[in-house]
């Protein structure tokens, strides 16, 4: 893998949004700082509080995998911290930038550096894979057409689809699918790479190559990973364990190693 | 590259076309959108080319006519009633030093009678002096002569059916004789002239025998004054000059202008304009539909792939302009086939109905912008449903 395209690491982090100040001297800033995040859904009679006081950090580089019953509030965490919703109440902080109160735009600008790859593939069907991981490179500035289209080719191949580069997502099988998502996540050079059960729709064999590729990537990127998942097979690959249960989180007994 | 570099930038950061492959990867709806506005652009080409056609064959005698300018009395208002001022005028006209030749021309309708069922119909006699240049068209020359005997005249050939099997017998060698106005002409030429909106037949005769035909037209009154200018004269300056020195009972129109106050009499004063205008508007609300169906479920079928976009950190603005290329690219496809259709289907008009019919520039691109217009605000419509995107309902 020693072709891989680097990652444009420098990076901006801690640019002054004053939040500096929650983080030890000394220490390396938080890819990710959740403070007393809440969050509802719904209206007046309706409203309901599905995340509550949620406090969470992920360092540059940690692969922090967050399960938990249905219905606790993953999915919703997960779109907080990706820039897809609207911070209701607490901090929300990604590569030092507060999210709280920001627009649509600066969101949408953040969610450049974001990699997200979704339950369902999310694949456009109208383009090869190799188009769909281009789909990727083609945020990052600067680069010529051809540079990025040879980017999503090493891509392809460093997920093991060299031989699909022309394929449509319709002729690609679940667990290809799902690594030319990978691929195309990992192709805009993202610092931070939020999963929703990737595995959910692949056999457990597939399931786990999809994440073990997934965080050997994520590794020689240096890219911080949070993912959701309730396969209990794939939960070694976390450096950290973080459980949830009805919008609140704990931290899962076996892998305990937070500040 | 180096001596373009804004192109060759341009090509540098070129992105994955999505319009082109969003639209290329679904052949039949594409199909099915290129075929809705052809079809419009084809009503479109068909309608407002049988409108103007119908307006040119208003003019067919008037184009005809071998003249930089023309007198007629401001009486007349079209080539149905034209009415007569006095000859000398345009005696007067020859006086202008840019001035090289007049020809009085005497117009109105008679009776003809059909010579083989002995039914009578209103022709358009067209009077002059046989030595006197009348159509550009020099093929009249040699046929003029013959009008020099009394009571002949040359017939055109390109009349209705209703005046009788004129030219059919004539070409057999048969003498053909009619009665028009109660005297007895005979037919010594064919000539190829056209119906107008106005007259269904013409015929040719000299001036001396059209005053026998009409023994009410007044002596030295004429309908129509050809004036011919020196090469190189600029008619517009010429025109001024003669309405200034004309007294007012001449009107001084360039030979365009003459052709525009015909058209202008069947624009007011028929409804045609307004029934092929109102068919081809049809075929633009038509296109629009057809379109905005097209696009609207296109966009609707993907838009969690938009969505996805969007959660990968495409702006907005993005998608909205992969729509909106989409709507260009419709329209410019859509437009080829109806343009090629559209040639075709003159040339079938013109053959099968002697309209003159044709393609010319203006209407080429009136109808594209139509078709743009279709495409593009049918695009604006289904770009609304991306409001409807929303990245946090993709997870
Ligand atoms: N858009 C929404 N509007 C209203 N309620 C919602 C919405 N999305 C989620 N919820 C509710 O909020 C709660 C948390 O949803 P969330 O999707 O975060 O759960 P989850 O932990 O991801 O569940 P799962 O493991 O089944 O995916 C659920 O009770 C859900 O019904
Ligand atoms: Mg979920």
């Amino acid at each position: 893998m020693a072709a891989l395209p680097s990652n444009g690491n420098g990076t901006e982090q801690g640019d002054g949004n004053g939040n500096g100040a929650s983080s030890p001297p000394g220490a390396v800033a938080p890819m990710v700082d959740l403070q007393e995040l809440c969050h509802w859904y719904g209206e007046g009679e309706m409203r309901r509080q599905v995340l509550q006081r949620v406090d969470l950090r992920i360092h540059p580089g940690e692969v922090v995998l967050l399960t938990g019953p249905s219905g606790c509030g993953k999915t919703t965490l997960l779109t907080l911290v990706g820039g897809l919703r609207q911070v209701q109440q607490g901090r929300v902080t990604v590569m030092g930038k507060a999210l709280e109160g920001s627009s649509r735009r600066r969101r949408q600008q953040l969610r450049r550096h974001i990699g997200m790859i979704f339950q369902g593939h999310n694949l456009l069907r109208c383009l090869t894979a190799e188009q769909n991981v281009q789909m990727g490179s083609d945020l990052l500035p600067g680069l010529s057409y051809r540079a990025r289209r040879d980017q999503a080719r090493e891509w392809l191949r460093a997920v093991g689809l060299g031989d699909h580069l022309g394929k449509l997502p319709h002729d690609l099988s679940g667990g290809q699918k799902q690594r030319v998502a990978i691929a195309r996540a990992l192709a805009a050079h993202p610092k931070l790479l939020l999963a929703d059960e990737p595995t959910a729709a692949l056999d457990s064999r597939s399931g786990r190559e999809v994440v073990d590729l997934l965080k050997r990537l994520a590794r020689e990127q240096s890219c911080a990973v949070l993912m959701v998942t309730h396969d209990p097979r794939i939960l070694d690959v976390a450096d950290r364990l973080v459980e949830m249960e009805d919008g609140r989180l704990r931290v899962a007994p076996p892998l305990l190693a937070t500040s | 590259m180096s001596e373009l570099p804004a192109v060759g930038l341009l090509w540098r950061s070129r992105k994955i076309p999505l319009a082109w492959l969003l639209l290329t990867r679904q052949p039949v709806r594409l199909a099915v959108a290129l075929a809705g506005i052809s079809f419009a652009g084809i009503l479109m080409f068909m309608q407002l080319g049988f409108r103007d056609g119908l307006f040119d064959a208003s003019v067919t005698i008037h184009k005809l006519f071998d003249a930089d300018l023309v007198l007629i009395s401001p009486r007349t208002i079209s080539s149905i009633s034209m009415s007569g001022f006095p000859r000398r005028r345009l005696v007067q006209a020859l006086g202008d030093p840019e001035v090289k030749g007049i020809t009085p021309v005497n117009w109105n309708f008679l009776l003809w009678r059909n010579p083989q069922n002995k039914s009578t119909r209103s022709i358009l006699a067209i009077g002059f002096e046989p030595n006197d240049p009348l159509f550009l068209d020099p093929s009249l020359k040699a046929k003029a002569q013959l009008l020099t005997q009394r009571d002949r005249v040359l017939f055109d050939e390109l009349s209705r059916d209703e005046f009788g099997p004129v030219a059919t017998w004539f070409r057999e060698g048969r003498t053909v004789e009619s009665e028009v106005g109660g005297k007895r002409v005979r037919v010594a030429g064919l000539v190829g002239l056209g119906p107008s909106f106005g007259a269904d037949g013409n015929l040719i005769t000299s001036r001396e025998t059209f005053l026998r035909l009409l023994p009410d037209t007044p002596a030295g009154s004429i309908e129509l004054g050809l004036i011919r200018l020196s090469p190189g004269a600029d008619p517009a300056v010429v025109q001024q000059r003669l309405r200034n020195q004309l007294p007012k009972d001449v009107t001084v129109f360039t030979k365009k202008e003459f052709e525009e106050s015909e058209k202008d009499y069947w624009r007011s004063s028929t409804a045609i304009g307004f029934i092929f205008t109102l068919g081809a508007g049809m075929g633009f609300v038509v296109g629009c539909v057809i379109v905005y169906q097209i696009l609207y479920s296109d966009v609707s079928d993907h838009l969690p792939e938009y969505a996805t976009l969007m959660a990968m950190g495409y702006p907005l603005t993005a998608l909205l302009g992969v729509v909106g290329r989409e709507g260009l690219l419709l329209a410019m496809l859509g437009y080829l086939p109806a343009y090629g259709v559209g040639q075709g289907l003159y040339a079938l008009v013109r053959s099968a109905t002697k309209l003159p019919v044709e393609m010319n520039s203006t209407r080429a691109l009136v109808v594209f912008s139509m078709i743009l217009v279709m495409c593009m605000g049918s695009a604006a419509m289904a770009m609304r449903r991306l409001a409807d995107a929303d990245p946090a309902e993709i997870f």
